[in-house]
Order: structure tokens, then sequence, then C-alpha cells
């Protein structure tokens, strides 16, 4: 059980949270212009890696703020916690 | 009791207070402070249990949770009986009654035995080779397999008990109140720490505080007296929280344990009415320290597994602290230092020992000195190579060890004994830290895995981090501990240890016997019978991997999970195979460390707490007028309002025949509602609905479609203009929440330039939907003010009036297709508009009705559920509801997704009605739908999502998705059901009403 330190409200227990998935994948501007291989590499594709991984959570039960996360898949170790709008740290 | 096995004055056990209790049918007695182990023992009991697949005659082999054979059903009451509890962990009460497992007709006479006979037929694999093939006979295999499998009996009621769960926090917490926990939690609290410490025993110390040796001293003191003033100190101590009979049972990431403390357990059944029996610790801390200790291991030789056969350390604690003799006529083996302090406790408690046999050649520790000054047998160099004695060891038969160890020589001696004592070393409690996600590493020298690599912040130390000997504990533990707490002194810096130091070590994985491996029985899981052979076996077979060895052999698989087993197995493997036992690694040892009772884990949510629902503010009205409810995500919704015996058909017919000709009334504030405010709510809207929303007027209502991303159906609802930048979103009851957060994300990450703020008001709202041809005049009578007229207030608009000093909202829409009106008023009032509705409606009628009727009413309009006919593969072009979808817009939520290649396909699943050719005939909701049921594979076109008998249509109706069927109108197919076929046409979803004019009343 995580404990994630929420940019507005500080440390939780993880129960309070939900995950949101892959983080820095942006809706495309401009849908009507992108073909079926482009639209579907936006709506489908997700990457699964070993290492540091860049995730959304959301404080669903607290605050209800989305974030970003860099979380080392293999060990859970969450390296550092930003906000949405701001571009991932370099680690 | 015949034989004098008791040692009296014990300062653990009260000898003033006699406990009775029953096993196996008899009476027996015991004291205050014993455990039921200590308690058989003390009747010259040792065999209690049959093993798993043989029924081999097992005795109490351990004092702690490692137990693998003293597993007991204990109570006899249907609801509050327990399997598999150790006997060796649970506390005498007075009235005890416990029973052996896994044996018929008796412990002492088990048909099943025969298995020990048949055992070269049930090697390794045995079930899962012969019960391979051939397929079809698996039905009667089970039968059987089933009944053979499993130990105890599975309490029949529920359980009576109360559990509780209960938060902990802590800057320290320290698992394991043996002395080097003790003292790790004296050096926090000097530092001024909020220490947590768990013990899973009744007292704290540990092994020390029964050690009654004269050899190892602590500041001059003999050690356990020393350890008693610190625990004395520690029990005083405002820093450090004790919880005893607590034990941990799983090691999180994040330093989040759980611990599980037994309350009850140990008192007589009387004594506990009305206390909560266990309590689940969820502890969250900023630092762990693990002072877990070890167990001992046993050693692997031909029929180590009798009756009688324990381990070294727990006879010394029977002694020592129980002052309970296992037996009359003891032999100790073992290749290591530590039996002698259990010879050294038979020998001062004046009990014989017959002889100690080692695997080393020698040692000359100050601890085997004084054995052997004490003129005790010692056979150097020497190994069982077998035992005799089915339901008790009587006898064993020794001989010398060659030079490489792997064979005997010699003559056999044979020695009399009935109780063995046996040591193989011992392997550090790693069981926590590995489940925490740490890595061990191997020590070669002790042949032991320790702690090494951690993420976590935390610490092992003492006989946990592998240091066995009294000096290295403490000053181990102080040292590290220090270091760990970034303290510079401690109270404890000058501390002044004395103990025997091991000097020689020997240590052979699988001990030669003079017949060959393949006539011996080896045992390394008791529990689970599996022996160094199949071992072997796997890895003739193949098998590598450590745990395709242990799932093949079920070694370490039992209620002990291993704990005496694992590295004997490891060590076998690596012996075998020529491999380093730190390159096999161990198999993963997974939470929790003991088992725990179902009732802990759910705790409190149990019966009307098992889920949280919720009710609305009509909902007395509702069960006061004999509604029967159905669950809608958490809601609690009147189902229908059966009257005077009627079944949910009757109820339906009528609710609905009243909805259509005269008024009906319907609670309808379980739907989701979100207060949208903002300069862009306007634009936002039409970003997350399919259809427009720029030219709403303030007062108007409109209905919404919205899409996930990839173009199917999500939810669907009213939404109502309030004021210039002020919407009221409806959405349906069970996807409210989920709607609410997906707005808000794509809110907060992909439009955050938007000015839009959304308040989740569905509680806050409660609403009475009153519908039918006279429902304008009902409403007309509560609220005499109010222009009804199409022209003032036409469909799909909204008035705000208030009634007395309530605000009501009352929106002009409708679900069921006729004139209707929905009032939302403040949640406190809800009764009291809903009542008003009934009683102003009285003279027409009006019927409350349920969701199944809404559901009814809707379906012959053709009106979607989203959730019922659809199911996520549902696009608005399957839904022949083209209409909705915006063709001016740019852009919505999942409109790119309506062109893709497999959107556009014309074969998709699409939304139709069916009218069955008998018109008395309901389809059943899910029913497969074909053309032809006799070419084989019969083709499946699609399935039945709602299905009614409409008493207004006088005939049965159903929607459906079907394959192109769009095309399909007018066709004849077939719905195939268990005992018949039920022949339909293709219908257009709208059955009722197709122009729409009931809507005006």
């Amino acid at each position: 059980m995580f404990l994630i330190n929420c940019p507005y409200c500080g440390e939780r227990d993880q129960s309070e949270f939900v995950s949101g998935g892959e983080a820095h994948i942006a809706r495309p501007k401009q849908p009507t212009e992108l073909n079926d291989d482009q639209w579907a590499e936006y709506l489908f594709m997700r990457k699964n890696i070993k290492g540091i991984q860049f995730e959304r959570w959301n404080h669903a039960h607290g605050c209800r703020k989305w974030f970003n996360v860099a979380r080392d898949t293999s060990n859970d170790k969450i390296e550092i916690i930003y906000k949405m709008g701001e571009q991932p740290p370099k680690l | 009791m015949s034989k004098n096995l008791r040692i009296n004055n014990k300062q653990f056990v009260d000898e003033t207070r006699k406990l009775s209790f029953v096993f196996n049918g008899k009476k027996l007695y015991g004291y205050k402070g014993d455990t039921l182990a200590s308690a058989l023992l003390s009747n010259d009991i040792h065999l209690v249990g049959r093993s798993f697949k043989y029924h081999r005659p097992r005795g109490i082999m351990t004092s702690g949770s490692e137990e693998p054979n003293a597993i007991l059903q204990i109570g006899n009451d249907d609801a509050l009986t327990e399997p598999n509890v150790r006997a060796t962990e649970i506390e005498l009460y007075d009235g005890l009654i416990c029973n052996s497992q896994n044996c018929w007709p008796s412990v002492n006479f088990d048909i099943g035995g025969i298995n020990n006979f048949l055992s070269p037929l049930l090697p390794a694999g045995f079930y899962y080779k012969t019960f391979m093939w051939p397929a079809s006979f698996w039905e009667k295999y089970e039968y059987f397999i089933r009944k053979s499998a499993g130990l105890g009996k599975s309490p029949t009621k529920q359980d009576p008990d109360m559990y509780d769960h209960r938060y902990m926090h802590c800057d320290i917490l320290i698992v394991g109140g043996g002395v080097s926990g003790l003292i790790a939690a004296k050096i926090a609290s000097d530092d001024n720490k909020k220490v947590l410490l768990l013990e899973d025993k009744e007292l704290l110390g540990g092994s020390l505080i029964y050690d009654d040796n004269d050899i190892s001293k602590i500041d001059n003191q003999k050690s356990s007296e020393w350890l008693k003033k610190l625990i004395e100190n520690i029990k005083n101590d405002k820093n450090i929280i004790i919880k005893t009979r607590t034990s941990l049972a799983a090691y999180h990431n994040y330093n989040f344990l759980l611990a599980r403390q037994n309350l009850t357990d140990h008192l007589s059944v009387n004594d506990r009415n009305n206390k909560i029996r266990q309590r689940l610790y969820k502890i969250r801390a900023k630092k762990v320290i693990i002072s877990t200790g070890a167990i001992e291991r046993p050693q692997v030789f031909h029929n180590n597994d009798r009756p009688g056969i324990m381990l070294a350390s727990a006879v010394k604690k029977y002694i020592d602290y129980y002052g309970v003799r296992c037996g009359l006529e003891n032999v100790i083996f073992t290749n290591n230092d530590s039996a002698y302090e259990t010879a050294l406790s038979l020998h001062k408690s004046g009990t014989k020992l017959n002889a100690i046999v080692d695997i080393r050649e020698n040692s000359s520790s100050e601890i085997v000195n004084k054995v052997k000054s004490l003129g005790i047998q010692i056979y150097w160099n020497h190994t069982i190579a077998n035992t005799k004695g089915y339901k008790r060891i009587n006898k064993v038969a020794i001989m010398k060890l060659n030079d490489k160890g792997n064979d005997v020589i010699g003559k056999k001696i044979e020695l009399n004994c009935d109780c063995l004592a046996i040591s193989g070393g011992w392997t550090p409690m790693v069981h926590l830290f590995t489940q925490s996600g740490g890595k061990l590493k191997f020590d070669n020298k002790d042949n032991i895995f320790v702690p090494d690599k951690t993420n976590l912040n935390q610490l092992s130390i003492g006989s946990a981090k592998g240091d066995f000997e009294l000096d290295d504990v403490l000053k181990n533990s102080i040292k590290d501990t220090k270091k760990f707490l970034q303290i510079e002194n401690s109270n404890y810096d000058k501390i002044d240890v004395q103990c025997s130091k091991e000097k020689e070590k020997k240590n052979i994985w699988l001990l030669p016997s003079d017949k060959p491996l393949s006539k011996t029985k080896p045992f390394l899981d008791y529990q689970n019978d599996s022996t160094a052979k199949d071992i072997k076996l796997a890895l003739r077979e193949g098998f590598k991997s450590i745990e395709h060895v242990k799932r093949y052999t079920t070694t370490g698989m039992g209620t002990d999970q291993g704990k005496l087993a694992n590295m004997h197995a490891l060590g076998i493997v690596a012996d075998t195979t020529n491999t380093n036992m730190g390159d096999l690694g161990t198999t993963t040892f997974r939470p929790p460390y003991t088992p725990l009772t179902f009732g802990t884990i759910v705790g409190r949510n149990v019966g009307q707490f098992f889920d949280i629902f919720r009710k609305t503010p009509m909902h007395e009205w509702h069960v006061d007028n004999n509604a029967k409810f159905e669950n809608v995500g958490q809601w609690k919704r009147a189902w229908y309002y059966p009257k005077d015996g009627e079944t949910m058909h009757d109820a339906v017919q009528r609710e609905s025949k009243a909805a259509r000709e005269s008024s009906g009334i319907l609670d309808a504030s379980t739907l989701g509602k979100i207060d949208i405010q903002g300069t862009d709510a306007n634009e936002f809207l039409n970003r997350v609905y399919t259809n427009a929303w720029s030219k709403l007027q303030i007062g108007k209502c409109r209905y919404g479609l919205m899409l996930n991303e990839d173009g199917m159906v999500y939810d669907d609802g009213v939404t109502t203009k309030l004021g210039e930048n002020h919407y009221l979103m409806t959405t349906t009851t069970g996807g409210a929440a989920n709607v609410m957060s997906k707005l808000e994300d794509y809110l907060q990450t992909e439009w955050p330039e938007l000015d839009v703020f959304l308040t989740s008001v569905t509680d806050h709202y409660a609403t009475a939907s009153v519908c039918g041809p006279n429902a304008k005049k009902i409403i007309n009578k509560i609220f005499k003010n109010l222009d009804l007229s199409d022209e003032s207030f036409p469909h799909m608009s909204f008035k705000e009036v208030k009634l007395g000093n309530i605000n009501c909202r009352i929106m002009r829409i409708s679900f069921t297709g006729e004139l209707s009106y929905e009032i939302n008023v403040e949640a406190s009032y809800g009764k009291y508009i809903w009542e008003k509705c009934i009683e102003a409606g009285k003279e027409f009628k009006i019927t409350p009705y349920g969701t199944e009727t809404m559901h009814l009413l809707r379906a012959e309009k053709g009106f979607i559920i989203v959730g019922q006919d659809t199911d996520g593969t549902m696009t608005p072009v399957d839904l022949q509801m083209d209409w909705i979808i915006s063709k001016k817009k740019y852009d919505f939520i999942g409109k790119r997704s309506l062109y893709r290649s497999d959107t556009i396909r014309e074969d998709r699943k699409q939304l139709v009605g069916l009218l069955t050719d008998d018109p008395n005939e309901i389809l059943e909701e899910g029913a497969q739908i074909v053309k032809d049921e006799n070419k084989k594979p019969v083709n499946m076109l699609g399935h039945v999502t709602s299905s009614y008998f409409s008493p207004t249509l006088k005939k049965s109706i159903a929607l459906a998705v079907l394959k192109e069927g769009k095309k399909l109108k007018g066709q004849k197919l077939l719905v195939p059901m268990i005992d018949k076929t039920i022949k339909v046409t293709v219908s257009d979803t709208v059955f009722l009403d197709k122009e729409n004019e009931r809507i005006n009343g």
C-alpha cells in the first residue's frame, strides 16, 4: 500500500487515490486530421516498462486533483510527484 | 498421569489454576500458562495427527508457529469450530475441546494409514500424472481427490464473533519482543521516538527469558534476570506501546504492515461474551525494526517424523518454560552447539539423557565442555540411520559417518528413547523482510539466507539477521539500531556479555543411512509428506527452478508454509545439481506469515455493513408501502410495490397501466446530478456530449449522449440550463461517480484553459417524477399559481417555483413517453413533496411505480438504458441514434472513433426491436438469437437486452442487439431456449406512440 504525497494535501494512503494510467499522452488537438493508425496510437497504445514509468494519479477521495507520478515499476518506489501541465523531470 | 512429566515450581505456569480440556473425547488437565501442546505433552500425548498423504502418525514437533504436525480442530460448535489451529500457539483455557484432523476413524487407528504402505505408488506428482487421463473420468476422480484433500472442517454457520480493525502510526515499529527487539525499543525510546512493539506470545522476552544456564551473563547477572529488569523498564516507558499476543501477518511496501492481535482466544468460552475476538492493526511506520528471531531446523534422516521426535529448542522450552518433560528417556541429535543447552536443561531438571549424537568430529566450546564434564555420553561423527516405534519413537539406530559424510560405516548401535531432540542449526526468520521486497544473500558459513538489500526504511537485528550468539545479538543490535536511528550514544554502549562461542560447524542436508535412499523416508515437509526422494525425483524429471520443484513436490506448501522444510529442500537441490545455494535463490515468501481467519480480515464489514448502501429521502415511505427494492450501484431503489400478494409481473402490469391511463409517480432521486458553472460551461458541454448545446436557452432542457474516446456510449441524461453560465447535468444512477471523475479528468488534464467548475449534487436534491395523462392536473393542484400551459411550460423546459419556503425546480421531461414533471427539492423536503404528490394525486389514483415499471414504460418507447441495452461496445450509430451526433461540431469526446474502420463496419451488432410470433411469449433477457439452429456450429447473431409484456399493447416486446440488425427489419429469426424455440420477428425499436403525442397529455 503506497504512501502518496499529494501535491495539494500531503501524504495520504493509497486507498484515497486512483491510478489513471500512463502520463503525458496528450489528446490530439485535431483528431479529424489523423488517420486510423495515428488515432489508434493515441487511443490504445500504452507502454508497460520495467523501471521508471510516468503515470497519472487522482486524489479521488480527497481533493479530486490529478497529478503526475514517476514510479519505478520494479519496486514501486515513487521517485517524484509533479503537477499536471509540468514537464516530466529527467531521471 | 502415570509418568512424572511435570516439573513443579515453574514461574510461567500457574499450578494453582488447573484447567480441564478434552482431546479426542478424553478429558485431560493442564495449568494456566500452558499451551495446548504443553498440556498434551504433560499428559504424555505426542501422537496428535496424521500426515496429509501417507497418514503417518505425527506428534508435536515444535513450540511455535513453525509447527507442521500438531494442527487441530478446535471447538465442536458448527459456528465457532476452527480448523488447522496449531496446538503450540493456542493458550490452554478451561473447557477447550480439540480433535485430530485428517484421520478416520481415529488418530490411533486411521484407515488412510494404508497409504503409508502404498507410498512407493504415490511419488511426487502422483496426482498430476495419474488423473490426467482419460479426461472424461475427471468428474469421477474429482470426488475422491476432494475427499482426500484438505485437513480440517470449516465452520458451517455464520461466525458470531466480533472482529475489529484499527489504524496505528508510529516512528519505530519493532516486530518481535525478544532481547534484541527489547533493547532496540529502549534505545529508540531513550531517543524520544514513539515506539510500537509487537510480540506474538503472551509474554515479552523471547527465548532468553526462560534461559536457565549459568554460562551466559549480561553485566555479570544471569541473562534472564538482566532481561526481566529491562522488561519492567520497558513496561513503564510512556514512549513504548506494547501489543502482546499480536503477530505480524504482512509487511507491505512503504512500511505498511498488518498485525493480528488475539484478544479472547486464551479465555474460556464463557468469558468471551461481547468481547472483540481479534483485532487487525493496519500500521504505517516511519521505520521498522525486524527482530523476529530464528527457528531451529530439523535434520533430514530416515524415519525422522515419528511422534516423540522434536526440535531440541522445543524440548528445552517445554522443560524450562512450561515445566514439562517431553520424554523420560531422551536422546539428542545435533550438528551444532545449541542443542547442548537442551542437554543442560534436561540434566538440570533431572530428566534422563541417554546420549547425544553429533555429526561433528568434536567441539570444545564452553557449553560442550560443561556437558562433557557431566559425563553424558556423546557419539561424535555419528548419524541416526533409522528410528523405530510406529506411534511413538522407542529406539534410534546410530552409525558412524564416513569422511565425506555421504555414507555410514561400522556397526549399528541402538539406543532407547521416547523423545529424540533434533537440531540442524538455525534459520533466521526473514519472511517479513522478503515480503517487503528485500533481497537476501546466502551466508556460506552458517548455511543461511540473511537480509541484504532493501528499498524501505527498515532494519533486521538479532537472530533474524543471522546473529545467534548472545554477545553478537546484543552488541550488533545496539550498534545497528544506533546507526539506523542516527544516534551517537546509548545507555548500553558498555554492555558486558559473556556466552559460549561455537567453534566447529558441520552441515549435511541429507544424512546417509545404511539403506539405499529409495528404501528410506527422510522427510522434509512433514505436513505435505514430501521427502528428499521426491526432490531428487523432481530433479531427475527435469525440474530446475526451485519454484517448480516446490510446486511439483508440494514442499513448503502446507499451512506452515515450509518454515521447517525450505532450507533442506534448497540444500538438497544445490547438492544434487552442484549449485551454490546462493545462486538457487529461495521460493517467494508471501503474506500472511501465519494464517488469518476470515473474520479478522473483514472486521466490522459484515452483515448490513458488508457494503455501504444509499437510501433516498423517500426511502421510509417506500418501505411503509410494501416496496420491494433492487440494488442500483450503491442505491436501494424501489423495484415494485406488490399489493395483496401480487407477483412482480402482476404488480408491474398494474403500475404501468396506471401510469399510461391516469398517473404514476417515481422516486428519481438516485439519478446522478452534477452542477456545472463557469463562463465556458456551454463549450464544455459541447465537448463532452455528441450533440450541439450552443443554442440551448435558459430554462430549457436537452438530452445528451456521452461517449468514451473509443466512440462507445458511456452515459446519457438530461441537462438543464439554469442560468447563463449555470447548468444541471443528470447522469445514470450507476454511472454518476464515474461520469463526474471522467469530466473532472478532462477539465484538469486536457482542457485546463476552460473556466468550468463541477460539483456533485446528487445527494443534495430529491426528485419525484409524476407522469401520465393526469400529471398536469396533479401538479396544478400543488403549484396553484404555476402556468402549466404548453406555451408557457412546454416539453423539455424548466421552471423554478416556491412551495411555501421550499424551492422547487420542476423539469418537464419524460422517460416514459407520457406527459411528465420532475420536481426537484432540497433533499430534506423529499419525503414532504412526495407525500404532497400522493395526496394531490389521490383522486386520479396516482400509483407509485418502481424501476421495473420504469424500464417497461421506456422500452415501449424504445428509449435505451445505458448498461442494459449497451455494454461498452455500442456506438450511437449501432443504437440507431445517428440523430444525436452533431455534424457541425469539429470535435467531441469519441468523435474521431466513430469513423474508425471497425466502427463503420455495417455488420456490427445494432439495436433492434423484437416481437414474438406468440404475443404472450416473453423472451428471456440475455437469450441468444439465431437464424438457423440446425447448422452446427450455430451462428449466434445477437442477444435480447430488454424484454417485457406490455399491458398497454397487450403483447410481449423486446429490445435486442443483432448483427446487421438495421437491414433485418421484418425478418423471422429464432430464439432457442432450453425446452423450446421461440419464433420472433425483427421490428422497429419504438413500439408505442411513434408520433410522440402522449408527451403532451
